[in-house]
């Protein structure tokens, strides 16, 4: 637990009357990308707002950045999540701010950079996510596949130590998902993102991406490892679920 | 159980729910009230939408209710030969309530549902979660702008409602039924005094807190996509109806005492 940046003990979670996760337990090491993979509804997403304390377990422990949030209040949070970028599955644009605006929001929120460092930095961050003159386009203006590389963008603008990103490749056409896989391995190439959390039913875009996969069957996270060990795993219900069988 | 009992246990349910979470929320409103320099344009670009954008509807409701009060009063004063009283009769209407409660529902319920509409919208489109992903205090940016902008304008909506107001009463009076214009103004001002005025603008302030609650805490748990946008919204502004109304006997009440 010592190098792990989100460490899960025990975790419950319902909505309503559907338990969606049972006694979850997951470590995100250091520098690592893990890609939780497992069938729609299964509780991907949960696992991301839960880290980023976007909601509460009902039960369990987990830590986040070396902190213990469950007890932390929404105020107390909010340093916490400085530390972290969210890229959501809808992209989550502020709809009535341009694409520079989108990305220089975080700066604006919490430095005092002159306009021109933010100017700076935001070229810069769009640059890396290959997008090109389009500042002052609303999120309407764009593509999906464009809409998440400016979510990225805003996501990695502040530099965060942990970058958690929702279903990065759903509703996109494969060439569009291949260049957010691209995107994503450059990212950490370049050392831009140190360690991730990718929430994702896509499985040659977790193999892309993922130094591990976790599998996530009925609540508990059924296999963690790098993978090619995963993917060739004997155990019945991981083959199951990458057969396509358990959804 | 039966389905009665069970159909008003569940009702009650919601009702505790709803004004508890309304309860927190003034809480959390309160708790982040100050706000940091550069939230300040916020204020004034609520300040703008709210007020500058609702004077022709607050200025002509306000027109037309002291014309209407004007011809009810003097109609019925004359059956006692006292319609010298017009003045004053219209005047205290409408500093003491209907200024600031017809400004709170027509504008409230305009500011409101715009608020509902919004922050609905950005609830559905997981912009609300995106402000806190990143690590801003929603309250703060979103509700708390709001709220200090709703106590400025309201006050002030209420001050240019009741002049209008005494001006519409007085067009009737002095056009209609004949009274002395410096009969109609020189009576209000002696027999309108300034505690009169402030009971109004009093109930102002809470009018616009009111407003702001209802309209923020009906977008922010608003649930059923857009369809429950278009409901969430309508509700708004019945509640807002509502709760000015009921707001306005406890407040009066209040001020009564003091």
């Amino acid at each position: 637990m010592a190098d792990a940046v989100a460490v899960f003990e025990e975790v419950w979670k319902s909505f309503d009357a559907q338990m969606v996760l049972r006694g979850l337990g997951l470590e995100v090491p250091r520098g690592m990308t893990v890609s939780v993979m497992g069938g729609s509804g299964a509780g991907k997403t949960v696992i991301l707002r839960l880290t980023a304390g976007l909601i509460k377990p009902d039960r369990g422990r987990l830590w986040v950045l070396g902190v213990e949030t469950g007890p932390l209040r929404e105020e107390a949070m909010l340093p916490l999540r400085r530390r972290m970028g969210f890229v959501f599955q809808g992209a989550a644009l502020f709809d009535s701010l341009t694409v520079y605006e989108n990305v220089a929001y975080p700066l604006r929120e919490h430095t005092r950079l002159p306009e021109s460092e933010v100017a700076a930095r935001v070229h810069r961050m769009l640059d890396l996510v290959g997008l090109y003159a389009v500042d002052g386009k609303l999120p309407a203006e764009l593509s999906g596949g464009m809409k998440k590389r400016v979510g990225i963008a805003r996501a990695l603008v502040l530099e965060p130590e942990l970058v958690l990103y929702d279903e990065p490749t759903a509703g996109l056409d494969p060439t569009n998902a291949r260049l957010i896989a691209e995107l994503i391995e450059g990212l950490k190439a370049r050392k831009v993102s140190e360690t991730s959390m990718i929430a994702t039913h896509d499985r040659d875009f977790a193999r892309a991406v993922s130094d591990l996969v976790a599998i996530l069957i009925e609540g508990r996270i059924a296999q963690v490892g790098p993978p090619e060990v995963v993917f060739h795993s004997s155990r019945s219900d991981v083959q199951a679920f990458l057969g396509g069988e358990q959804r | 159980m039966s389905p009665l009992w069970g159909a008003v246990a569940g009702r009650s349910r919601r009702v505790a729910a709803y004004y508890g979470g309304l309860g927190l929320l003034a809480w959390d409103v309160g708790r982040n009230a100050w706000l940091p320099r550069r939230y300040v344009p916020l204020v004034i670009a609520e300040f703008d939408g709210m007020g500058v954008r609702s004077l022709v509807v607050a200025n002509t409701a306000a027109m037309f209710t002291g014309m209407v009060f004007a011809l009810q009063a003097s109609v019925y004063l004359s059956r006692f030969g006292a319609d010298m009283y017009v003045g004053p009769l219209v005047a205290l209407s409408i500093v003491r309530e209907l200024g600031p409660v017809l400004t709170a529902i027509l504008v409230g319920g305009k500011v409101a549902s715009g608020i509902t509409a919004e922050f609905g919208s950005m609830m559905v489109t997981e912009q609300i979660d995106a402000l806190r992903a990143i690590g801003v205090n929603y309250v703060k940016r979103l509700i708390v702008p709001r709220m200090w902008a709703a106590l400025l304008v309201f006050p002030l909506l209420t001050v240019l409602a009741d002049l209008i107001g005494l001006v519409g009463g007085m067009l009737v009076a002095v056009y209609e039924r004949q009274i002395d214009v410096y009969l109609y103004w020189n009576t209000i001002f002696y027999w309108v005094v300034i505690r009169d005025l402030l009971m109004g603008i009093g109930k102002s302030f809470f009018f616009g807190v009111i407003v702001t609650l209802i309209g923020a805490y009906n977008g922010l748990t608003m649930t059923g996509g857009t369809e429950g946008l278009g409901r969430a919204t309508t509700a708004t502004v019945v509640e807002v109806s509502v709760a000015v109304i009921i707001a306005d006997f406890f407040l009066t009440k209040l001020f009564i005492l003091f």
